[in-house]
């Protein structure tokens, strides 16, 4: 099938980035899952993940980003969305995620969030 | 006198996660013939999708000798669609929609599916008969064609 589900991953500096491609559902959820907790156990604490491909979540999809965010930000990082299609936003709008979740136009936008925040606390030390 | 047009449609599948792309793709063709747009075609699909994900893990726990069907009711006012299940029923009085952010403080992964349902469609009744089968059924209005 052409739409199922795919991750690209690369790390960008203490980043790293999840690339979703296709449909995010209960069937898919898992794999997403496991690809962040791999690098959660890796000790990664700032991860972007890369929207602008993914054609559709279900609450499956999104229990997964709920499930880590309060991790992340107690070891100071965040899990950070980039380039949601607005179809999908919806989705997100409709939980009131987008006020959970710090989303940005793209996933560039949503890595340099991160290295800015690394750079305004090198100046501060 | 008014003519009224009613079209039904139904989908039946083995209970699996791996069907929820065919039934959503089953919904979203309904969607079309109701003259919905791209993003109400998606909610449709979110909203069924959830009641068949809670099918086919909780009332039948990922067994896929056994079917889930849906059912499309599409006519002028609304599109109706109903998930069937044998499987184990449940009280639906017990299922009420979770706040997300407290769900994030719990770090949960579930419970957000109900919500969503309701949020989504106008309207949201069960029918359970204990033993015999479940129905879930969900309607939403169609705004009206000038």
């Amino acid at each position: 099938m052409p739409d199922t589900f795919q991750i690209l991953e690369e790390q960008q500096g203490e980043v790293a980035l999840l690339r979703l491609h296709g449909y995010l559902d209960a069937h898919t959820a898992a794999e997403f899952e496991s690809a962040i907790q791999r690098r959660v156990d890796q000790g990664c604490a700032c991860i972007v993940v890369d929207c602008e491909k993914l054609s559709y979540i279900s609450s499956a999809g999104l229990g997964v980003f709920m499930s880590f965010i309060e991790e992340l930000r107690e070891k100071e990082g965040d899990i950070r969305i980039g380039g949601l299609l607005p179809k999908v936003r919806q989705v997100f709008d409709i939980l009131g995620f987008t006020e959970i979740f710090q989303l940005f136009d793209t996933a560039d936008a949503a890595v340099t969030s991160f290295q800015l925040k690394e750079e305004g606390d090198a100046t501060n030390v | 006198m008014r003519q009224t047009f009613e079209q039904s449609f139904a989908l039946h599948v083995p209970s699996s996660s791996e069907n929820l792309a065919m039934i959503r793709a089953f919904v979203s063709e309904v969607a079309f013939r109701a003259h919905l747009g791209e993003d109400e075609s998606l909610l449709l699909a979110v909203a069924v999708d959830e009641a068949c994900a809670n099918v086919i893990e909780h009332a039948y726990g990922h067994d896929a000798t056994k079917q889930v069907m849906v059912r499309a009711l599409l006519d002028e006012d609304a599109i109706r669609f109903e998930v069937v299940d044998q499987g184990k029923g449940f009280d639906p009085s017990i299922i009420e929609p979770k706040d997300p952010r407290q769900l994030v403080k719990e770090r949960a992964s579930g419970g957000l599916g109900m919500g969503l349902i309701r949020r989504i469609m106008d309207e949201v009744v069960y029918h359970i008969v204990p033993g015999e089968k479940n129905e879930l059924l969900m309607m939403k209005r169609l705004k009206k064609q000038r």
